[in-house]
């Protein structure tokens, strides 16, 4: 009984003795908020998510160096909008590439009142996340989740400037049939991205009339992968496509080497880095990786890009840090064209932005993919990455009508949908979705088309 | 028939490495029949003070051989102190807790020291040093190299060496004598703890020497290779029999060539129904069914009421 | 006596962990109407574990649901991402008590528990979706993704039944990750799973019309989603609470608890260890399951990469420093690991800013870096767990002494 009491005595004494902290900390909070309404400026929050931690920490480190120094770009210059001068402040938040983590950092920065969020990362997170964009209607630029699902879910928030999978294992495939190779060997890490990107491949290069002689597997944690280099060797492949990252893609070069395999070697973004060439050491030499956009080197402003970057953060760029840049300074550009901070305003405009940035000629297309997607391709050179052409770009516009018809019906019959789904009657709700699909479908002969 | 030469190589040298950390597990669980979780982060510390010793006296214009032995002798060192801080610290203070206490202060010790080493040596993957020249060799269309052969040699070596010294000397009777039974041990007069920290220094050595092999073959190293690292070898000890020595090896080979054969040559066999995908399926499924005719693996002695 | 002490344990530590938050947005300004939210929780848990100390009567029981029932409210003042938190610690406790009748109760190390919420998951994820078209209600897919759980359930139990400790851990261990692995794998040659892309555009719970996404007018106040799936989770938890202490003082669980101290003996009583090990796993898959279910609905998306080992790690993790085989104490476990990382992700950057003046070490690997401390000394100091059943406890104290085999 006693310790009962001395239970009750301490609840309540802590109670009080919270409260009276409470009160006693209150003239400060006070006087907190009246400080940043003093200044003339307007604080605009841009969330930026990225794993920090976990096996894909550089990656993610990366990122968030690219949002910083886009930031600190624009706060130096001194952007002015809405007649009042901006001032932009980075919320960098962690996902550890987990997609719960990924919902609970979003839902903190739609907390936040974020003006804008850049990224996630990973598709596999940034999927979920969109959704609770979308529903508190904060504009959303990853500038690394390239899985086409993210931004056909039908959210208007959703926006990326990169290619998608689609859009860069098209290419890569048409790359590989250019290179006068007959038979192709598959490898995915089997993650969303190796997964997707392997997937058009294999469908591109067999349009494009090669063989695929072997499709095999590994994942995005080993480290040794003899035993599927070994097979594909026994199949005689010409060249081993990857799909997936540097970590696992260096390694895999210098394995074949050591197999006495030939055939060369091609890989998406996850592969075009420093990191790979560094990785496979001199079996990196001769192959080839591609990178959407048009190479740095090409563009304006990318050489002067990496010098800032590395100055600043006395790092190398990894892979995605100009793009993320390029995401932060397509938000800043259309809130300055829509004169407005507010996501409400300023939405509308970014599916409308023609910014020249770092990576390429920024526009998007109805969905809030990078329009044209020109693809670039890169051979490894002497330790340095050596521009070779570049693909696709401006799409062709007879193509283009085709998308834009299938893609009204889409619209179409989701609001067609949606209707049915008030309406809450079932049947119509299966109609509906049969029309979605249909018109997906017609959108997916429409491209393929292409 | 060249491919399936080749395929035994594949597995024997990966199954070597298995076998290597998979005795630093079966060292500590064969004495105090606990799993030690963290031992994989152990490997992964070796790893990286090789290369940070390496990369320091090749700059100081040490010669790469010199630097690689001194980078080996500072990983074993680095890695006998861990070993016996670990148990110092998260183990010795609960041998009688309830089983599964140090099972959860081993999963804390690993978060610890992989975010040390993040801390430390950054998040980037980081390049091995190329400590053994390239030596190529062809026979019968199969192609190996010579760090291959030496990593098959040092852990077959190292597995003759353990079996010495545990059969042979005096700590390895005591160690057996502590493995039967820690109490009865201790009257008799061994110093119980004393062994038991020699297990963890040994293991922890092997450990470091693991590593080393692991970095020379791949020439990659990142804060988190020791998890998977260490929980193939974990199910390779199992395999053969955890707590004892010549299983470990032998589960570790055998884990090694199951995944090599299986991944290649599962999708000839089902018409490609299952692929190397289903790579690190295999080993878990051969897990499953040794198991179930031989409860304590294919060597393991037959334990009592472990539980 | 023993009983009443434990409740201070959970008031000290909560009142601890929450100190310390306040001391650290004390010593940082600018965020003000978190401190003040951070005060209320502080209250909130005090009142709590004064509920929790009488709770044997009414007015305990009903001073416990007040502080439930607020306890959204409250948190939702410093964003709606702590209620999320919250729900995400239901959710867990949850998984832990499910995980808890086959660790805590049957004796049964279990590895690759999280295998069985990933296929509750995957359930409600194809049963209510785009991808197959099925858009079936709620009160149909939680029990089929339970029953299926169960099945699988037995499927792993059925093969590893001779097994004991550290081999058992293994095999569970496998199972986990060959349940995950196939989930990464079905997307070809039949599509089934959609692979490592995932399956989007789930279904939230509904009843009848009543979303438990977004946000809802009731009664003038604006009830968020996380809020909803909150009050939903709350409902499940207790059910799954109630099952529990059911099944805890039944013949049942008298069994289970008899395997776990001696399997041998149990079974020369006449206890059938086969039958009883068995549902031990069915009972816990079909809590895991239910959860899956709960946790495709409320993220929207469900891909492999969800259900990785240390999933199951973490949740074994709950159990055994919550306190093995009690009930409020594998809750305890769960909710403190759930949020402790949230708390030190909001903490630990502003304290050091304040404490050195800038950033020394990097926020996001001293969170871990702590949270893997927490875990070591927690253990170190009360091996048996925060929160340890009364009966273990003293086995403790007595084992101390005892020749151990």
């Amino acid at each position: 009984m006693q310790a009962r009491l001395s239970v009750v005595a301490l609840s309540v004494a802590a109670v009080f003795a919270l409260g009276a902290c409470g009160q006693k900390e209150e003239p400060k909070p006070v006087a907190a908020p009246a400080a940043p309404i003093a200044k003339p400026e307007v604080l605009v929050k841009i969330g930026h998510v990225s794993p920090t931690t976990g096996p894909q920490a550089h990656l993610g480190k990366d990122n968030e160096y690219g949002a910083q120094l886009a930031i600190e770009e624009l706060n130096a210059k001194g952007m002015e909008i809405g007649g009042t001068k901006v001032k932009f402040e980075l919320l960098n938040e962690d996902d550890a590439a987990d997609p719960k983590q990924g919902a609970i950092v979003a839902q903190k920065l739609v907390d936040a009142k974020v003006n804008g969020v850049i990224g996630h990362l990973n598709s596999g997170t940034t999927i979920p996340a969109s959704k609770l964009y979308f529903d508190a209607g904060i504009p959303q630029i990853s500038g690394s989740a390239t899985n086409p699902k993210y931004t056909q879910q039908g959210f208007n928030t959703a926006f990326r400037v990169m290619a998608n999978d689609v859009q860069q294992g098209k290419a890569l495939g048409e790359f590989a049939a250019k290179q006068g190779v007959k038979n192709v060997a598959i490898v995915d890490d089997r993650t969303a991205y190796g997964q997707g990107l392997a997937d058009e491949f294999k469908k591109a290069a067999e349009a494009s009339g090669l063989k695929v002689v072997a499709t095999e597997y590994t994942n995005d944690k080993a480290t040794d992968f003899k035993a599927i280099l070994t097979k594909i060797k026994s199949k005689k492949a010409d060249l081993v496509f990857y799909g997936g990252m540097d970590a696992q893609g260096g390694p895999m070069a210098k394995q074949m080497k050591e197999l006495g395999i030939k055939a060369k070697f091609l890989g998406g973004d996850g592969v075009c880095t420093p990191e790979f060439m560094k990785l496979g050491g001199e079996a990196a030499e001769g192959h080839f990786c591609s990178l959407p956009g048009m190479p740095l080197e090409k563009l304006a402003k990318g050489p002067e890009f990496r010098d800032r970057f590395s100055k600043k953060f006395g790092a190398e760029i990894q892979l995605y840090a100009p793009y993320v840049y390029d995401a932060v300074m397509v938000m800043a550009d259309s809130m300055k064209r829509a004169d407005s901070v507010e996501p409400i305003k300023y939405l509308p405009l970014i599916g409308k932005a023609k910014y020249d940035g770092v990576t390429a000629l920024i526009e998007f297309d109805e969905f809030g993919d990078l329009k044209g997607g020109a693809i670039s391709v890169y051979q490894y050179k002497g330790g340095k990455l050596e521009y070779v052409e570049t693909l696709g770009g401006a799409a062709a516009p007879t193509v283009k009508s085709d998308v834009k018809e299938a893609v009204a019906e889409v619209k179409e019959a989701a609001k067609a949908v949606a209707g049915a789904a008030t309406e809450a009657g079932k049947e119509a709700v299966k109609a509906g979705a049969e029309a979605v699909k249909n018109a997906a479908e017609a959108t997916k002969a429409a491209v393929e088309k292409k | 028939m060249d491919i399936f030469l080749q395929q035994i190589i594949n597995g024997l040298v990966q199954g070597s490495i298995y076998a290597l950390v998979a005795l630093g597990y079966t060292m500590v669980y064969g004495i105090m029949g606990l799993i030690n979780f963290a031992h994989g982060e152990v490997v992964m510390i070796g790893t990286l003070v090789t290369i940070s010793v390496v990369g320091l006296l090749v700059k100081l214009g040490v010669p790469l051989a010199l630097a690689g032995v001194a980078g080996l002798l500072a990983a074993v060192a680095v890695c006998m102190a861990l070993g016996w801080s670990l148990e110092r610290i998260a183990y010795r203070p609960l041998r009688n807790a309830p089983r599964l206490t140090p099972l959860i202060t081993a999963i804390g010790m690993s978060i610890i020291l992989q975010n040390l080493a993040m801390m430390i040596w950054g998040r980037n993957y980081l390049t091995f040093p190329k400590l053994l020249p390239q030596v190529d060799f062809e026979f019968a269309g199969a192609n190996f190299t010579a760090v291959q052969v030496i990593i098959v040699l040092v852990s077959a070596l190292t597995m003759g060496g353990l079996l010495l010294l545990v059969y042979r000397t005096k700590l390895g009777m005591a160690m057996r004598a502590t493995s039967q039974n820690l109490q009865v041990a201790s009257l008799m007069g061994v110093n119980i703890n004393r062994v038991i920290a020699a297990a963890f220094v040994i293991g922890s050595a092997l450990g470091a020497l693991a590593g080393v092999m692991v970095g020379t073959y791949y020439e990659i190293a990142h804060y988190q290779m020791g998890f998977m690292l260490g929980l193939k070898a974990f199910t390779a000890a199992v395999l053969g029999g955890i707590g004892n020595l010549a299983g470990a090896m032998l589960g570790g080979i055998l884990l090694g060539l199951i995944e090599a054969l299986g991944a290649g040559y599962i999708g000839d066999l089902t018409g490609g129904f299952l692929g190397s995908h289903y790579q690190d399926i295999f080993a878990f499924v051969v897990l499953i069914v040794v198991l179930m005719f031989k409860p304590s693996g294919l060597f393991g002695e037959k334990t009592g009421d472990r539980a | 006596m023993k009983k009443a002490l434990s409740a201070p344990n959970l008031i000290i530590f909560g009142v601890l962990m929450f100190a310390f938050v306040v001391l650290q947005l004390g010593l940082f300004p600018g965020n003000y109407p978190m401190k003040l939210t951070i005060l209320y929780l502080l209250a909130l848990c005090a009142l709590f574990g004064l509920g929790m100390s009488f709770r044997q009567h009414l007015a305990g029981k009903l001073l416990i649901a007040a502080v439930l029932v607020v306890l959204p409210f409250v948190s939702a003042t410093a964003g709606q991402a702590w209620v999320r938190i919250l729900d995400f610690a239901i959710l867990y406790a949850f998984l832990a008590l499910g995980l808890n009748i086959v660790v805590g109760l049957a004796g049964l190390l279990d590895l690759g528990y999280v295998a069985f919420y990933a296929v509750g998951a995957y359930t409600w994820a194809l049963l209510a979706s785009p991808h197959f078209g099925l858009h079936l209600p709620f009160w149909v897919i939680l029990p089929t993704g339970a029953l299926v759980a169960c099945c699988f359930g037995v499927l792993l139990g059925s093969p590893t039944l001779k097994l004991r400790g550290d081999y058992l851990a293994i095999v569970t261990l496998g199972f986990g990750e060959i349940v995950r692995i196939f989930m990464n794998n079905l997307n070809a040659p039949i599509n089934i799973t959609n692979g490592p892309q995932g399956i989007t555009l789930i279904d939230p719970v509904a009843i009848g019309g009543f979303k438990f996404s977004g946000a809802t007018q009731i009664f003038g106040y604006t009830l968020s989603g996380p809020q909803k799936y909150y009050f939903l989770l709350l409902v499940l938890a207790i059910l799954v609470v109630i099952i529990n202490q059911r099944l805890q003082n039944s013949r049942i669980g008298r069994a289970w608890q008899a395997i776990r101290e001696d399997e041998v003996a149990a079974k020369a009583v006449g206890i059938n260890t086969r039958n009883l090990k068995l549902l031990a796993f069915a009972m816990g898959a079909s809590f895991g399951g239910m959860a899956g279910g709960v946790f495709a609905a409320m993220q929207g998306f469900v891909s492999p990469e969800s259900f990785s080992l240390n999933e199951s790690i973490m949740i074994l993790a709950m159990v055994v420093l919550g306190g093995m085989g009690h009930i409020p104490g594998v809750i305890l476990g769960a909710v403190l690991l759930s949020i402790l990382p949230e708390v030190l992700r909001y903490g630990v950057g502003p304290l050091q800013t304040q404490l050195f003046g800038k950033m020394l070490v990097d926020p996001e690997s001293l969170r871990l870096l702590v949270f893997g401390l927490a875990l070591v000394l927690v253990m170190r100091f009360k091996p048996a767990g925060l929160w340890p059943s009364p009966e273990r406890q003293r086995e403790l104290v007595e084992g101390r002494t005892e020749v151990k085999p």
